[in-house]
């Protein structure tokens, strides 16, 4: 399901060219933290960032204001699905 | 927020249909590729406002429900294996093969883990070293990067104990292949959104090039009928081209990052879909400098030719030949707690969308 809410990078970890170690960010998502991958986002972001996450994985990185224009609609569709849809995985 | 307005505030989202009318003169017919389009559709009430003359099809825009009996088959043979674990997207629980489905080897005794992430998979491998850890790998170019960075993360910290069975398998060729079936029709495609973020939405110019309308749009009302208004535009003027009206996550040339990493662990292979049968060059294979990673290679699993499940016309419905109220099981024998075929088993089938939202629509 790709019902990608864009979330909030707080914290990085890794290098981008250096795939021997851990690519993570620790992501906000509605007060909770959550780690993410960086292995596969197309632009390393900066911590205030937005990424789109996909089955753990960041494949896309945003600016705040790209951001915001989506997230609150996002989360309020959200709001409006049962849990099972919200479940990441089964995604084209 | 204000920005919710933007695109859900039914006060914009009316004009445009009004909008919509006008703008079509000529038929549409249009084909959708994306679960996450298919539901969006149906959800926001999208078929009830189309205008006489515009009609939408969905395509094989499911992964779980492309994937192939004898795939699924595969799969619960592998589980079955003694000191084997599969991890699995959730969706894939129940989805039949031609005997019973994951759900009922689990029953029998199998380890099956539903993970968020193909990296949970690998953590399960690290925390159970006595035990292969198998992931199955069912999914378009959006889930392909994740499952590459996982065996490259597998390769460099020497995970032995884990592997993938990949029958991950990309979108443009197979739809052009369908797309040459002159009974279908179609004249324009709402192209996926997430999809098109990896591979960009430059890989739709040779649709173009067919004479088909391509957009590429969000998943919001008013971006599906923003799309729809600009697809009525280019039929109507026979100007196709590719438009891309979800800019801030699709580019022209895609994800670069993500699809070296892809080019780096997979190569091309023919692959078998669900109603589609083998189609070349669709599939995605692990290269052989990763084959120690290849669940295929190293317990050397066989796929075994199989029926689809009795009366299911999920192929026809994944090639838009017909829809789920036309198929005799559909909402009797057919439903979601009891599912006969996979397009009734994912969230994202066209056959749960339209029992979900779409009864009386058909
Ligand atoms: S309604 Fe059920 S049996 Fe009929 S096509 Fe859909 S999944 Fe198959």
């Amino acid at each position: 399901m790709c019902l990608a809410v864009p979330m909030k990078v707080e914290q990085i970890y890794g290098d981008p060219d250096d795939f021997t170690q851990d690519q993570i960010a620790v992501v906000n998502m509605d007060g909770v933290g959550r780690k993410i991958r960086l292995d596969v986002v197309d632009r390393w972001p900066e911590v205030g960032d937005y990424v789109i996450v996909h089955a753990g994985f960041a494949i896309h990185s945003l600016i705040e204001e790209e951001a915001q224009k989506n997230i609150e609609l996002i989360r309020e569709m959200a709001s409006h699905m049962p849990e099972e849809l919200l479940l990441a995985g089964d995604d084209t | 927020m204000k920005y919710i307005d933007e695109y859900r505030d039914s006060n914009l989202v009316k004009p445009l249909v009004e909008e919509l009318k006008k703008t079509l003169t000529r038929p549409v017919r249009l084909m959708e590729v994306c679960g996450t389009h298919t539901m969006a559709i149906f959800r926001n009430g999208i078929r009830s406002i189309l205008p006489d003359g515009m009609e939408i099809v969905s395509g094989p825009g499911c992964p779980v429900c492309v994937t192939s009996a004898s795939h699924m088959d595969a799969f619960i043979a592998m589980a079955e294996i003694p000191g084997v674990r599969v991890a699995i997207f959730g969706d894939l629980f129940r989805v039949p093969g031609s005997n019973g489905s994951l759900a009922n080897a689990a029953a029998r005794g199998a380890y099956i883990d539903v993970v968020y992430s193909p990296m949970d998979a690998l953590e399960l491998a690290r925390n159970n070293p006595d035990d292969t850890v198998v992931f199955l790998g069912v999914g378009f170019e959006t889930t392909t990067p994740g499952i590459a960075a996982t065996i490259l993360a597998a390769h460099h910290e020497e995970i032995d104990n884990f592997c993938v069975f990949s029958t991950q398998k990309v979108i443009p060729g197979p739809l052009e292949a369908l797309m040459q079936d002159p009974e279908l029709n179609i004249n324009a495609l709402l192209c996926p959104g997430h999809v098109s973020a990896i591979i960009g939405a430059g890989a739709y110019q040779p649709f173009v090039e067919q004479g088909l309308a391509c957009v590429v749009a969000g998943f919001e009302p008013a971006d599906l009928v923003n799309g729809l208004i600009l697809l009525a535009k280019q039929v109507g003027s026979a100007t196709p081209k590719v438009e891309n009206l979800y800019p801030r996550v699709v580019s022209w040339e895609g994800n670069k990052r993500a699809l070296a990493m892809v080019e780096e662990i997979f190569e091309p292979t023919d692959m078998e879909w669900r109603g589609l049968g083998v189609i070349e060059q669709s599939g995605l294979a692990i290269r052989e400098k990763f084959q120690k990673f290849d669940a295929e290679k190293r317990f050397d699993i066989k796929l075994v030719p199989t029926e689809e499940p009795k009366g299911c016309l999920c192929g026809a419905i994944l090639k838009g030949q017909t829809v789920p109220p036309l198929c005799p099981l559909f909402g009797t024998r057919c439903n979601p707690s009891t599912p006969v075929g996979p397009c009734m088993v994912s969230s994202e089938g066209t056959c749960a969308a339209y029992y979900k939202y779409g009864r009386d629509d058909s």
